[in-house]
C-alpha cells in the first residue's frame, strides 16, 4: 500500500487550526498569570513561621508535582461538578492548569528565595526597611530575576501540556486536531500540522519571554548576570 | 450503573498500576539508550552531528507528548502502519524521554571540569578513552540525581498512554469508572496510587542531590 499524503486537504481547515491555536495561547496565558501568582504565594507560604501554613503549602506542592496532570484535570472537572458547579470546559481547564503550574512555580521560586544571600537581608534590616519593603525589593524581585529562565521554560512546558485539556473537550489545538482528523481521515497530516504549530507557539512564547525579560530586568541586561 | 467498589475493581486497578510501572521501565530503558546516543551526539566533534541532534531535541521539546502519541497511534495507522497501543505508547515515550534525558546528560557531560578534559588529552588518551575512562564516570555521578528525578516525569507521562487505549493505571481507572460512575472517588484513588509511586522517587532524588551538594566540595580542584 503506497503512502499518499495530502496536506492541502487538511490545510483547508486552517480557520479551525487558527482558532485552536488561539485558544491554546489563551489557556496558557491565563494559567501562567494565575499560576505565577498562586505559586509565588505558595513559595512565600512555605517560608511562613506558622507551621500550619508552611505544611499546607508543602503538601500542595508535593501532591501536584507527584501526580499526572491528566488525573488532576479529571479531579478538578468532576470535583467541581460534584459540588454542583457547572463551569465551561475552558474555565475548568484554566483552573486545573493554574493549580498544576502553581506548584512548579512555587518550587522554582523557593530556589530563588533560598539563593538570596543572608547578608542582603541583614543589610536591609539595618537600613530599617519595613518587612513589606524587604519582601518586595530584597527578596521577591531579585528572586524572580534570578529564576526567570527556569520560570519561562516551565510556562512553555505548561502551554504544551495544555494539549491534555482536549480530554475534557476544551476546544484547544489538540481537540481541534482530533475533530479534523475524524472528519477528514487524514490523521497523519493533521497531527504533523499541529506538531509544527506547537513548535511555532513555543518559539513565539520563548521570544516573548525573552523580550519581556529584556524590558523587565535592565540590570540583568547590562551586567549579563542576575543580582 | 451503580454498585460499589469491590475487590475485583481494586485488583483491576492494581493490574493497571503494574502496567504503568512496566511502561515506565520500557520508556526509561528505550529512552535511556537513545538519550545516551543523543547526549554523545550533542557533544560530538562533528558539527553536523551536533546540529542534527540539537534539531531533534528542539523538535521533540517543542511538541506535546500527547501529539507525538497521536501521531504514533492514529497518524501512522492512517498511512498504513498500525501499531498496537503498547508499541505506539512505548515508541512515543522513548522518543520523548530520549530528547529530555539526552539534554540532561549533555549538561552533565559538559559540567565535568575542563581540566579533566585537558588532563586526559595531555595523557595522550584517544577520544574514546577520554570519554569512557575519564569523562563519563564523573558525568554519571553528576547525572544520577536529575535522572532519578526525571523518572517521576516518566511515570506521570505514561498516564497519557490511556488516551490511545493502553490499559495502564489511568485507563483502568476510567474503565472502572464506566461501570461505577463515581469519578471523583475513583480519580482520587488513582491520584493516590500515582503519588505513592512517585513521591518516594522524588524524595530519593532530593536526598541524592543533597549528598552530591556535599560531595562537590571534595571534588573541587585545589
Amino acid at each position: 500500500m503506497g503512502i499518499e499524503l495530502d496536506f492541502p486537504a487538511v490545510l483547508e481547515r486552517w480557520p479551525n487550526f487558527l482558532g485552536g491555536a488561539i485558544l491554546t495561547l489563551e489557556l496558557a496565558f491565563f494559567a501562567t498569570v494565575l499560576g505565577a501568582f498562586l505559586g509565588t504565594l505558595a513559595a512565600v507560604g512555605r517560608r511562613s513561621h506558622s507551621l500550619l501554613i508552611a505544611r499546607t503549602c508543602k503538601v500542595y506542592v508535593e501532591a501536584i508535582r507527584n501526580t499526572p496532570l491528566l488525573v488532576q484535570i479529571f479531579l478538578v472537572y468532576f470535583g467541581l461538578a460534584s459540588i454542583g458547579l457547572k463551569l465551561s470546559a475552558f474555565t475548568v481547564a484554566v483552573a486545573a492548569l493554574t493549580i498544576n503550574v502553581g506548584a512548579y512555580t512555587a518550587e522554582i521560586m523557593r530556589a530563588g528565595f533560598d539563593a538570596i544571600p543572608r547578608g542582603q537581608l541583614e543589610a536591609a534590616e539595618g537600613l530599617a526597611l519595613s518587612r513589606l519593603q524587604i519582601y518586595w525589593h530584597i527578596i521577591l524581585l531579585p528572586a524572580v530575576e534570578r529564576v526567570y529562565p527556569a520560570l519561562t521554560s516551565q510556562f512553555v512546558l505548561l502551554m504544551l501540556a495544555s494539549s491534555v485539556c482536549s480530554q475534557i473537550s476544551a476546544e484547544e489545538l489538540t481537540a481541534v486536531a482530533n475533530y479534523i482528523q475524524s472528519d477528514t481521515y487524514r490523521a497523519f497530516e493533521t497531527y504533523i500540522i499541529i506538531a509544527v504549530l506547537y513548535i511555532f507557539l513555543s518559539l513565539v512564547m520563548r521570544a516573548g519571554f525573552w523580550g519581556l525579560g529584556f524590558v523587565l530586568f535592565p540590570r540583568r541586561r547590562r551586567l549579563g548576570t542576575p543580582l | 450503573m451503580g454498585g460499589h467498589l469491590n475487590f475485583n475493581h481494586l485488583l483491576f486497578l492494581g493490574h493497571g498500576a503494574l502496567w504503568t510501572i512496566g511502561l515506565s521501565l520500557i520508556a526509561l530503558g528505550g529512552g535511556g539508550l537513545a538519550g545516551f546516543v543523543i547526549a554523545l551526539a550533542r557533544v560530538s566533534p562533528l558539527k553536523s552531528v551536533r546540529l542534527l541532534s540539537a534539531v531533534y531535541v528542539q523538535l521533540i521539546q517543542g511538541t506535546p507528548l500527547l501529539v507525538i502519541l497521536f501521531l504514533g497511534y492514529f497518524g501512522l495507522a492512517a498511512v498504513g502502519f498500525q501499531l498496537s497501543p503498547l508499541a505506539a505508547a512505548g515508541a512515543s515515550l522513548t522518543l520523548y524521554v530520549a530528547a529530555y534525558l539526552g539534554e540532561i546528560w549533555r549538561g552533565c557531560i559538559e559540567s565535568v571540569p575542563k581540566p579533566q578534559w585537558e588532563a586526559a588529552e595531555g595523557l595522550a588518551l584517544s577520544r574514546t578513552q577520554r570519554m569512557m575512562k575519564v569523562i563519563l564516570p564523573q558525568a554519571i555521578r553528576i547525572a544520577t540525581p536529575p535522572t532519578v528525578g526525571f523518572m517521576v516525569q516518566i511515570i506521570k507521562n505514561t498516564s497519557l498512554a490511556s488516551v490511545v487505549g493502553f490499559v495502564e493505571l489511568m485507563r483502568s481507572g476510567q474503565i472502572v469508572n464506566n461501570s461505577l460512575f463515581e469519578p471523583f472517588a475513583i480519580y482520587a484513588i488513582i491520584a493516590v496510587v500515582y503519588f505513592a509511586m512517585c513521591y518516594p522517587i522524588s524524595l530519593y532524588s532530593q536526598r541524592l542531590e543533597r549528598r552530591m551538594g556535599r560531595g562537590k566540595f571534595n571534588l573541587a580542584p585545589a
